[in-house]
């Protein structure tokens, strides 16, 4: 796991190749503080910094073939490296090291842009092949390993994160409004957008080739469910057949995700999914489980009883940290540093300390349970889509909009609700029950009313942009044809997981402490089983991942395996809002840095930091707001300003 | 009084629910709902602002959109259940 950078074309007359790209590894350098490698040629040019997991002796990059015409530059894993060097060398192929990025290079020597079908890893990499006068970009299925491109005075720039295209002189940071406007719909910007005006990610499971003709980007893999009414190879199959193979499959993926010459360790956050991989773990590898959970002093948040249930059942040597508000407040500027982006959440900081405890006791590599809830529909929005179609046959009844209630156990203020509010929150028929979106409409509904907040200006160059029909318009052609659970888990899979959960809560995250999380339930091959499996064997009237459930029940203790789904959630405005806030809160929120910026309304956000300080708690939607203002300030100060360059808030750790 | 019942009205859904100075973006009979200015702890906001504030008392039952969910209808109920009490 590392960090890549490189270029295409003659990057400006300012800087040498070599010293750029030694300025982009170092912006980068969290992310691989073993070793840093470049190389330069007279078109092209390659940077890493690794971060040593395989064959750390040898493994080293960029790395090229015997003719030294062909060079790599590889962020994250194969996992199916073992069996692809075996068949590369039945064919002749001979081999220097053990390094899963030797057998990615003569996979590319052999296959060309077409490798990355038989890859089973998460991995953003570049090629670069002289002779044919070629780069290639390339990042996995699901989205776990980031890869960000731009170009520039007719040169090509790309890096994992953002920060390093940031050292290229004359690439500026600037807020794409549009980019904001989408965050404050879906909680992140549509890919291939970014917040950074020009800069653009490369979409998960794309390639990028760019020649002296020119740059294209293209699809080599796409999430797909079978259309509603046909359940093919599935029918006849009975549950216990299916929940046998997605448990061998299950087991697979964990199998392979434990290859590594360091150890491995695992998130348990005390939910079904984590503890699922941490069963699993304990199956496949007794002698080598450590597990790491974060915990809150709130009982609204912590999971803490759960965790050591797991620990207890499992006997894991186990470490846990406890994250205060203010832990949150101090760490927050630094996770929007490493974010790269708004958030509306806080849920990315405890995650930030979680994998600083995790660096701190000697891992490198830890498995999680995140997939499980997009693949198994796990999340309440499924259930919510569920009782909001039920409502919507009968819209007269009394009791339909009462179920509500049952869906948000954990949410108090919920449960006050009478019926006709319920309803009207949840709401849904007529016309809704068109829309491709119904799914998420509420959700989406409730966030946009943080769009309250965006200033004159900003909404004067928006005009009449509208978020929602541009995701309508990005849609597969078939997607009309799947069945309503499928639909939303696509919004899930394709667009939140990618846009937010693997990336400002997973691997900006954990590679800011120089940790890399590894995702058994996002091996595609899992995920294209999951998509056939018919819906009604995941959502079981309203038990959710019930297919799942079944196919693990005997390795988890009973009070887990049946335990409702709990999203994880951490303490929202309420870490920014008392008197032990950190001064950078009024800086930031001040009239001055508002008006200065220009993107929110300040006489507004005045008002909301009051109503803050007035009330314990905010409701969802100015939780939503007051954390997506302030991280768009604090993105604002770490990039648009030059603050990030200082550094001052970085710790040594961080730097060196 | 009437009047003043409604600008105290509108001021506490600006300063609360709406936030922004530019009030003429809010008309009375505008949806809250669908404005996306209210969400389910904001009822609640809004309920405890009435019988605090405003001094009324609003049955659970009562707690429906209609009644509640723009500041001419917010207005209308206070102002009834007002004359209510004085009744």
């Amino acid at each position: 796991m590392c960090g890549i950078t490189g270029y295409f074309g003659t990057p400006g007359a300012s800087l040498p190749g070599r010293v750029l790209l030694q300025r982009m590894i170092g912006a980068i350098s969290h992310r691989g503080p073993d070793e840093q490698g470049i190389h330069v040629d007279a078109d092209a040019g390659l940077g890493h910094a690794r971060l040593s997991i395989i064959d750390p002796a040898a493994g080293k990059q960029p790395m090229c073939n015997a003719e030294k015409s062909v060079w790599l530059t590889f962020n994250g894993e194969i996992f199916n490296y073992i069996e692809l060097r075996r068949d590369l060398i039945a064919r002749g192929h001979v081999f220097r090291t053990q390094s899963d990025t030797e057998v990615l290079l003569h996979l590319y020597q052999e296959k060309g842009l077409d490798c990355v079908e038989d890859l089973n890893g998460d991995f953003a990499f570049a090629v670069w092949d002289a002779p044919r006068k070629r780069l290639m970009l390339a990042r996995d299925r699901m989205g776990v390993r980031p890869l960000y491109y731009t170009e520039c005075e007719g040169c090509l720039f790309f890096a994992s994160e953002v920060k390093a295209l940031l050292e290229v002189p004359a690439i500026r940071a600037e807020l794409d409004p549009v980019a904001l406007n989408q965050i404050f719909t879906f909680w992140f910007p549509l890919a291939p957008r970014t917040p950074f005006k020009d800069v653009f990610e490369l979409p998960p499971g794309h390639i990028l080739t760019a020649t002296p003709q020119g740059t294209r980007v293209r699809p080599y893999w796409r999430l797909d469910y079978p259309e509603a009414n046909d359940e093919g190879a599935w029918d006849g199959r009975s549950e216990a057949d299916i929940a046998e193979e997605l448990r061998e499959l299950l087991f697979d993926a964990t199998r392979i995700r434990l290859r590594s010459d360091v150890p491995v360790g695992a998130y348990l956050s005390g939910g079904l999914d984590s503890s699922i991989i941490t069963a699993v773990t304990r199956r496949i590898a007794p002698d080598r489980l450590r597990t790491f959970s974060v915990t809150f002093e709130s009982r609204e948040f912590d999971e803490s009883k759960q965790q050591q249930e797991m620990v207890q059942a499992l006997k894991t040597r186990h470490d846990q940290i406890q994250c205060s508000t203010a832990d949150i407040a101090r760490a927050f500027p630094n996770v929007i540093r490493h974010t790269e982006r708004p958030i509306l959440r806080t849920a990315p900081a405890p995650l930030f300390a979680l994998s600083d405890l995790v660096h701190a006791k000697g891992f490198k590599v830890v498995l999680t349970g995140e997939g499980a809830d997009e693949l198994f529909a796990g999340y309440d929005i499924f259930k919510e889509a569920k009782l909001r179609r039920f409502c919507a046959r009968q819209p007269d009844s009394y009791l339909r909009p009462l179920l509500f209630r049952r869906l948000y156990p954990y949410l108090p203020l919920l449960q006050g609700q009478s019926h006709t509010y319920l309803a009207a929150f949840f709401g849904g028929g007529g016309a809704e029950l068109d829309d491709p979106l119904y799914s998420h409409l509420p959700r989406f509904r409730t966030t946009a009313g943080a769009k309250v907040f965006l200033s004159r200006d900003l909404r004067r160059e928006l005009g009449d942009y509208d978020a929602l029909a541009e995701l309508r318009e990005s849609l597969p052609g078939e997607f009309g044809r799947w069945h309503p659970l499928c639909q939303a888990q696509y919004l899930e899979t394709a667009h939140l997981l990618p846009g937010y959960i693997l990336s400002s809560q997973g691997d900006r995250m954990s590679m800011a402490h120089s940790v890399e999380g590894r995702y058994p339930f996002l091996d595609h091959r899992l995920v294209e089983f999951a998509a056939r499996i018919p819906p009604k064997m995941k959502i079981r009237a309203l038990r959710e991942k019930h297919i799942l459930r079944e196919s693990m029940k005997d390795l988890l203790p009973k009070g887990i395996g049946n335990r409702t789904k709990q999203p994880y959630r951490a303490p929202d405005s309420q870490c920014f809002s008392g008197p032990d806030a950190p001064g950078y809160v009024d800086d930031a929120l001040s009239r001055y840095e508002i008006e200065g910026a220009g993107y929110f309304d300040a006489g507004a956000v005045q008002k909301l930091v009051n109503k803050s300080r007035r009330k314990s708690a905010l409701g969802t939607r100015d939780n939503m707001a007051f954390v997506g203002i302030l991280s768009t300030q604090l993105w604002r100060r770490a990039f648009v300003d030059g603050a990030c360059k200082v550094g001052a808030d970085i710790s040594p750790r961080e730097v060196a | 009084m009437q009047d003043d019942v409604e600008a105290l009205i509108r001021d506490f859904i600006v300063d609360n629910f709406l936030f922004r100075d530019d009030r003429d973006c809010l008309s009375d009979t505008e949806s809250l709902l669908e404005g996306g200015l209210i969400d389910s702890t904001g009822v609640l906001e809004l309920v405890a602002f009435l019988e605090t504030e405003v001094g009324i008392e609003i049955a659970d039952a009562e707690i429906v959109p209609e009644n509640l969910d723009s500041i001419k209808s917010i207005a209308t109920y206070t102002k009834t259940k007002l004359a209510q009490v004085a009744a």
